[in-house]
């Protein structure tokens, strides 16, 4: 592990920026219990067998941790734009340990979320063995490796005016698509295409709290293997080719 | 190019006998960009710790506060700043590898007078240590004053590299400043050695061609002519004439 005292720096300053923390967990516990507690005895979500706690509680985390992790792209974008990461270059940090920064401090955003939600969720009777809230929050940080990539990739490529829109546009339209506000079901088009976004096998991952093993199966570690994999090719890339001009 | 950030178009650039890559990842090079803000959350302590943490090699965080003269600011949180306070936290980041050679560009623009002048004094101290300096200016003035070696350039070309006492004597024009109000200054501007005149209230400055010859007979004609100065070129108007001549010669 190098630049351990970068890393420890960007954490202090993201958990010091407390409107940033606060805002960015408030949402999707407030929605969690708009939408759930209401339909807190409902057993079976659009007959996906998933009661409703657990459902949506793993639907807004869905959401919860997309924003959390695409918020790195807000952050260098606006370090772009003040000339901040250009000072970074003149130092021996490298590249990849700036990224490795901040892409775990969106992480450790996202788990604040997760947590969240998780005592949301078992509050209104979510309930599961150990393991399996283990292996979902498992499969939750593995999902949303695409989404630290994109989160790198729209920082690059966007401006500190655009990001805000164009991270919460994101959010919402996968989280939609995906089925993190109601189930995608039926198996017509929808349903078929909702199954190669990432955010899709986000949602999931709460099959895991019905004792499903590998709720994913092998079409969802593709779709989430195929969209990190370009995601970071087309990051790297946007970097590279920011990085040539000053 | 020198720190790196942009490959030249055609030749290599070496810094100790390295690229500047190499350079920066030793802490040899320490940099202060035109622009550039800090990042918020953060004060300027915590922010030189992390730079710090960066190098093999790093000054103590509290030398460099007070080398630089934070002590009264280095708790507060960098978004409280003002300007000319801010540019000094960023001026202690370039210190903090303790460099060989320290690269500044306009360091002084956005400072009050103090500001500057305590700048300039930190800077002759870290120069004291065999540290190199190197800074870009528009301020001719600075330059003339806190420099061992100016090198000009106009439009990308070097005109002039030098020591600045060197660079200034290449220029032979002088001036003479004299308290002289009775005289008539198209009387003045025929003396010996005499470019031009002008009058300034009770004040007459005479551009020389040859001071020498011209104070002698100014003398020699005016003897009551009092508070006299012969002033050598300043920096800028070496700048410019040298400059006029480079583009004389191109064209």
């Amino acid at each position: 592990m190098t630049a351990p005292g970068y890393l420890r720096f960007e954490l202090v300053r993201t958990f010091r920026n407390r409107r940033f923390f606060i805002l960015s967990l408030v949402f999707p516990i407030v929605m969690y219990v708009l939408i759930a507690g209401p339909n807190r005895h409902e057993q079976d979500v659009g007959h996906t067998g998933i009661s409703a706690p657990l459902y949506f509680m793993i639907g807004l985390a869905a959401f919860g941790t997309m924003n959390a992790v695409l918020s790195s792209g807000a952050r260098i974008a606006g370090e772009r734009a003040t000339g901040w990461n250009r000072q970074l270059r003149l130092t021996p940090l490298r590249g990849r340990d700036y990224f490795r920064a901040k892409v775990l401090t969106s992480y450790a955003m996202a788990l604040c979320a997760i947590f969240t939600l998780y005592a949301g969720g078992v509050a209104l009777g979510v309930r599961m063995p150990p393991d399996r809230w283990l292996s979902m929050t498992l499969l939750l940080l593995v999902g949303l490796v695409p989404f630290a990539a994109l989160g790198v990739l729209y920082g690059h490529v966007l401006t500190v005016d655009s990001i805000g829109p164009a991270i919460g546009g994101t959010t919402a339209l996968l989280a939609f698509l995906g089925g993190a506000w109601f189930p995608i079901t039926g198996g017509g088009f929808f349903q078929d295409a909702a199954k190669e976004l990432p955010s899709y096998w986000l949602v999931q991952a709460s099959r895991e709290g019905l004792g499903v093993s590998h709720p994913w199966g092998a079409h969802g570690w593709a779709v989430i293997a195929v969209w990190a994999a370009v995601l970071t090719v087309l990051a790297a890339r946007a970097y590279k080719r920011d990085t040539k001009r000053i | 190019m020198l720190l790196g950030l942009l490959a030249p178009d055609a030749g290599s650039v070496s810094l100790f006998g390295a690229a500047p890559q190499d350079a920066i990842a030793a802490g040899a090079i320490g940099a202060m960009l035109q622009t550039g803000a800090l990042i918020r959350d953060v004060s300027g302590r915590e922010l030189l710790a992390m730079m710090g943490s960066l190098y093999p090699d790093q000054l103590p965080v509290e030398e460099v506060i007070a080398l630089v003269g934070i002590d009264e600011i280095a708790s507060r949180r960098t978004e409280k700043l003002s300007g000319g306070q801010a540019q000094r936290v960023r001026f202690a980041i370039a210190l903090i590898s303790d460099p060989s050679v320290l690269v500044l560009d306009e360091p002084t623009v956005g400072m009050d007078v103090e500001g500057r002048h305590a700048f300039w004094m930190t800077m002759g101290d870290f120069a004291s240590r065999g540290k190199t300096v190197v800074f870009a200016t528009h301020y001719l003035e600075e330059a003339d004053a806190y420099s061992d070696r100016a090198v000009l350039m106009a439009s990308g070309r070097v005109v002039a590299d030098g020591p600045t006492t060197e660079i200034k004597a290449r220029v032979r024009s002088r001036t003479i400043r004299v308290t002289l109000p009775w005289v008539d200054v198209d009387e003045l501007a025929v003396l010996p050695g005499v470019a031009a005149a002008e009058r300034h209230g009770a004040a007459a400055v005479l551009r020389c061609s040859d001071s020498d010859t011209a104070i002698r007979a100014l003398l020699e004609r005016y003897p009551d002519a009092r508070d006299i100065e012969i002033v050598g070129a300043r920096l800028e108007e070496a700048f410019l004439e040298l400059t006029a001549l480079s583009q004389a010669a191109v064209a």
